[in-house]
């Protein structure tokens, strides 16, 4: 069972207690002899961050008062309405707690919240499997562009050509970069483009006359899969990975049977390594009529290097947030493309976009064996718009050396780190590396722990406690949007983590020190769950 | 660490008491952490052995109950939705529910007290 | 290539230090023959000025200075420009998820915030964190009725946003949940006769939009109490988030899934969008996608969690809640400020305002076509029925730089040469009176070409 968190809360305290009393000045640590002052700014301590003046905040609705406004609309250029009248008991009366506060508050209010933020533009997120890349200021700007920000979904094709030709060239562009035959943008996020892929293998399986059982899941992937699985209506049955961590292709070709729909397999995989049989495995699969799912989260890793329709994958979602650099924004809004091969385009959504006899493009809905919708609309056209600017600004040699420098900061991570942390998989990393706090964990110290320490040192954790075969995972992926500088200081700080938990485990445990808010009760927050305010009584 | 005798285990971390009444051992309440979340069936609603008949939730995990014997839910211990913690707590009293057993042969399969400890101890040493 | 921080020299120098000859050793796990050894065959790399205004060029082709009258699930309405202001600081904007939340607290106080106003809003007692939209979000209520009732029935009204339909169908297919769709009056609003023959003790949910796709306000207290009277869930859908400015909220609903975009959201052809889902109290633990919740730290200061997780994917894997990982956090943020922005007071009277032209309007065009379902209250939208077809009314429109209502026939057969006409607050007397004279033209011309052959021919 994960133990990711234990209960130190009392502990923590009297810890606390005593940081109180050091920053006045005039008290030990209870460690080894040091102020505290010195653990803060020690010998480890980083060159990348320090501590700043951070404002405080309350709740938006802890502002508000009667009377204050941020808004002002035009006078009303039609008769004013009765709306007791037009409305009756469907009229509301009151908008309850509902703030009211003025503008400058608003500005005020959200910039202190975003300094409260790490994000890329601050510096290295080496979050495993997330690929947290440069998003460039361009694509924000070309999205907001009139004519493309304001259009209607509605509006006649004749005057959507310019969006239709940026679906197309988006589509036409994926298709190259995977090496697939045919393309739907309409899911909204991975896990969307997951559930859309399987609806065709699905649609695809029954079209032959037999949907089949179930889907084979390796155990090292990400939860979306067996949940998106559950969701079509298939059963899950999970493939053990072999101690390369790789698919174990021996056992695949057992289990492998005319019930099994689909294998999905991420590659390259959660553990940053690429499924060397990868052709095998397809073969396995296509002999019994199956067919192959990839998982396109690991992409950064291919780009212009290798292509999924090259070696044997009929279906695959990509992640425009992920390898196209389309913002995270704080959790979303994604946007998941999935690339099929020919035999499965009948089923794409739809609707799918066409060129017509007369040369303009337009949508088409008459699809017949499609597994329908899975969005209204087109998908989130927006994130379109920021992909193809990226591909645009990259080209094909901007894309190649991309992918390179992803996999050479990976790899130059590996290095740096090997022999410090665990490295459970020796196999060779492609774009990420994973690696494990067996050593650490010896003195107490798990990932969770040493993911909060880095935050003292100024930089995002990296992915804790996943893959789940990896006991204490610790799942870094730098990208290629990392200078050298940058990596060596993240070498340092997990260098300087490293000799911490060994000298005083203790400290590590109680990080991050230098945070606006220390370690928070989530054990607290999920027993009696507060998911909203409430003005006081 | 002893477990009280009067009452028998599983091999799932469960225990059965001599009147029905079924909770989770002090191991597996301390394996899985602070429990924030119990999740139990409803009154009147058959158990059969060896499959899971609701979950408890850790902040970041959640475990599956396992029947310990077959049998009709006769009694649900309420006080652990709004006190989850009480498993925490004292594991062995916080019963979550008590069943009217179809077989009681079927509890001579289980494990005692002693044979229980012994199966935790060995399994924490692999 | 700009975006790649790293000299030939700094790649040389870890190259060495890796212990590697060339980048292509880095690449060797992948079978040689599945290195790509030629450019992939898309645009060369372009300047930041050429990308600007290939899309330009993309704008324009888009239509230039239009007036529009659509809505049906994407509405026009005007976004203060502190939106982007703040939804683009790098902060917000290239911040992940936020599972660290010592380095996330705006990312998750926002999030609360969000929660608070929208469960306000629409009149439950708590939200979640967004999910893609309201057409996926409307299937995911269902798919939680299904969960908490154990039933597995949806009664879903025709008036339901046709295409939210078509996302529920294709999501309900494959879980089992057979769906009945109910007619809807002369009035617009649902048939609750239909409704009260099709809901079974064996029905999970039923599930209406109100305003509905015709703007129409439903009278959700007599739905409710057919639902629930067999033990089914309501579940009330929100296409149009302004109108709960001026429109009682569902409160008898159990589940509202709502679709945001009006609160500040671009139109941007249709996504990215933000879609909400509020509940009750007691259901919030069946309820899927992200949830912030309030507690302290040790010092016992104020602080955000993501909480409840238990209820996700990565915990629970094929038993969770929905596969669904991303939420819509920047979109969230911007219907966040939009609503803050407008508040208690703006709110209300920009629904106001919606109200009012669109009272003006369809009494405008009622005096030369005939306006359908006019005895039931609608929010800001209407629908006019004309003698000629609306695609070629549009066509005469469009030559004036109007684009009218859209086309009702693809979706709605039986109500021929109908359609869907939208107003807000950016709507203009003057943009209302230029449509209705430019209807009423056509309509005038049509009566006197169709009275002659007509006639002739019989």
């Amino acid at each position: 069972m994960p133990q990711l968190l234990g209960d130190r809360r009392l502990s923590d305290l009297q810890w606390h207690r005593r940081m109180d009393g050091a920053a006045a000045g005039n008290h030990r640590s209870r460690t080894n002899g040091k102020t505290l002052t010195d653990k803060y700014f020690m010998k480890h301590m980083t060159r990348k961050a320090t501590r700043h003046i951070s404002q405080n905040e309350g709740l938006i609705f802890e502002k508000s008062s009667p009377g204050k406004a941020a808004w002002k609309l035009p006078p009303l250029d039609v008769p004013e309405v009765d709306t007791s009248k037009l409305l009756g008991k469907q009229e509301r009366k009151d908008l309850g707690t509902m703030p009211e506060v003025s503008e400058i508050e608003i500005i005020r209010h959200f910039t202190r919240l975003s300094t409260w933020n790490y994000a890329i533009d601050l510096g290295m997120f080496p979050l495993g499997s997330c690929t947290m890349k440069y998003n460039p200021r361009v694509n924000e700007f070309v999205s907001r562009v009139e004519g493309l920000a304001n259009g209607h979904p509605y509006q006649p094709e004749k005057i959507s050509q310019g969006a239709l030709h940026i679906l197309k060239t988006l589509s036409d562009c994926l298709i190259e970069i995977t090496g697939m035959d045919a393309i739907t943008l309409q899911p909204a996020a991975g896990a969307h483009g997951e559930l859309t892929g399987l609806l065709m293998v699905r649609a695809y399986h029954h079209s032959k006359g037999h949907p089949r059982k179930k889907i084979l899941i390796p155990d090292s992937a990400h939860g979306t899969n067996p949940a998106t699985a559950a969701m079509v209506g298939y059963a899950v049955e999970n493939l053990k990975s072999n101690e390369s961590g790789m698919v174990d292709v021996a056992a695949l070709a057992a289990q492998m049977n005319e019930d099994v729909a689909a294998l999905m397999v991420t590659n390259p995989n959660t553990l940053g390594v690429f499924e060397h049989d990868i052709h095998e495995i397809a073969e396995i699969m296509h002999a019994k009529g199956g067919l192959l799912y990839m998982d396109g989260a690991n992409m950064n890793a291919l780009v212009g290097k290798a292509r999924p329709g090259d070696f044997g994958v009929d279906v695959m979602h990509l992640n425009l947030h992920k390898t196209f650099s389309t913002p995270h924004g704080g959790g979303g809004p994604g946007s998941g493309p999935v690339a099929v091969k020919r035999i499965l385009e009948p089923f794409l959504p739809k609707p799918v976009v066409v060129s017509k006899a007369d040369g303009t493009l337009g949508f088409d809905y008459n699809r017949p064996q499609s597994v329908g919708r899975v969005r209204a609309f087109y998908g989130n056209f927006g994130m379109f718009v920021r992909a193809l600017a990226y591909i645009f600004a990259n080209g094909p040699d901007g894309l190649r050396q991309t992918t390179e420098d992803a996999v050479l900061n990976a790899n130059y991570i590996r290095k740096g780190l090997e022999g410090t942390y665990d490295l459970p998989y020796s196999t060779r990393s492609m774009h990420e590396v994973v690696f494990s706090d067996k050593v650490q964990a010896k003195k107490g110290v798990r990932t969770m722990d040493i993911a909060k320490r880095l935050i003292d040192y100024g930089f995002h954790p990296y992915t804790t406690a996943f893959p789940l075969i990896v006991s204490g995972a610790m799942m870094i992926e730098p990208t290629e949007s990392e200078p050298k500088e940058e990596l060596d200081l993240f070498i340092e700080a997990m260098k300087s983590i490293a000799a911490e938990v060994e000298e005083d485990p203790q400290f590590v445990l109680d990080s991050p020190h230098n945070t606006r808010i220390s370690r928070l009760d989530e054990v607290a927050a999920a027993r009696k769950p507060v998911l909203r305010w409430k003005p006081e009584a | 660490m002893s477990y009280p005798t009067d009452r028998k285990y599983t091999k799932e971390h469960e225990w059965i008491s001599s009147d029905g009444k079924v909770g989770i051992t002090t191991h597996a309440q301390d394996s899985l952490g602070d429990i924030v979340f119990v999740e139990l069936p409803k009154v009147g609603t058959e158990l059969t052995a060896g499959k899971t008949f609701g979950t408890v939730e850790s902040v970041k995990a959640v475990s599956d109950l396992y029947a310990p014997a077959s049998g009709t839910v006769t009694e649900v211990n309420g006080e652990l939705a709004t006190s989850p913690e009480n498993v925490n707590k004292d594991a062995h009293a916080a019963w979550m529910v008590k069943i009217a057993v179809k077989d009681p042969a079927e509890l001579n399969v289980l494990l005692s007290a002693a044979d229980y400890e012994k199966f935790v101890s060995e399994e924490a040493g692999h | 290539m700009r975006y790649l921080p790293k000299s030939p020299t700094d790649r040389e120098a870890m190259l060495k230090a890796i212990g590697v000859k060339s980048i292509d050793d880095l690449f060797s796990p992948i079978p040689e023959k599945y290195r790509l050894d030629r450019d992939l065959a898309v645009p060369r790399q372009m300047a930041e000025s050429e990308i600007v205004d290939w899309f330009k060029q993309r704008a324009k082709e888009n239509g230039d200075g239009l007036t529009s009258f659509l809505g049906a699930g994407a509405y026009s309405h005007y976004r203060p420009v502190v939106i982007d202001a703040l939804v683009q600081r790098g902060e917000f904007l290239t911040s992940y998820t936020p599972y660290q939340a010592e380095y996330a607290q705006g990312t998750l106080q926002a999030i609360f915030e969000f929660q608070t106003m929208v469960a306000e809003l629409t009149g439950m007692d708590l939200a979640n964190a967004s999910m893609y939209d309201g057409s996926t979000g409307a299937a995911e209520a269902v798919m939680m009725a299904v969960r908490i009732t154990g039933k597995h029935h949806a009664v879903i009204a025709r008036t339901l946003h046709p295409e939210y339909r078509e996302v529920i169908e294709t999501y309900a297919t494959h879980q089992g949940i057979p769906l009945t769709t109910i007619a809807y009056r002369d009035s617009g609003r649902i048939d609750l006769g239909a409704l009260e023959a099709a809901v079974g003790e064996y029905t999970a949910c039923v599930l209406i939009q109100s305003p509905n796709f015709f703007g129409t306000i439903e009278d959700v207290e007599a739905v409710a109490e057919i639902a629930h009277k067999r033990g089914a869930l309501l579940i009330v859908s929100i296409a149009e988030a302004v109108s709960l400015g001026i429109v009682e909220p569902p409160r008898a609903a159990d589940i509202v899934a709502m679709e945001a975009q009006s609160f500040g959201v671009p139109l941007g052809f249709g996504g990215p969008y933000c879609g909400v889902m509020a509940t009750k109290e007691k259901f919030v633990r069946q309820m899927p996608g992200r949830l912030a919740g309030q507690t302290t730290d040790k010092n016992g200061k104020r602080g955000f969690v993501l909480t409840l997780a238990t209820r996700e994917q990565h915990i629970r894997r094929e038993k969770a809640t929905s596969n669904i990982c991303t939420n819509q956090a920047l979109v969230a943020l911007m219907v966040n400020i939009f609503m803050t922005i407008y508040g208690k007071v703006g709110l209300r009277e920009l629904a106001k305002q919606n109200l009012a032209k669109t009272a003006y309007a369809a009494a405008q065009f009622g005096r030369h076509a005939n306006v359908l379902f006019s005895v039931a209250p609608r929010f800001n939208e209407f629908v006019v029925e004309t003698t000629e077809e609306p695609h070629a009314i549009n066509s005469r429109l469009l030559g004036h730089k109007i684009v009218g209502g859209l086309p009702l026939k693809k979706f709605y057969p039986e109500l021929g040469n109908a359609a869907l006409w939208c107003c807000t607050e950016l709507t203009t007397r003057s943009m209302i009176d230029t449509a209705v004279g430019l209807v009423a033209d056509s309509e005038r011309s049509v009566d006197v070409k169709e009275a002659e052959p007509a006639e002739a021919l019989r």
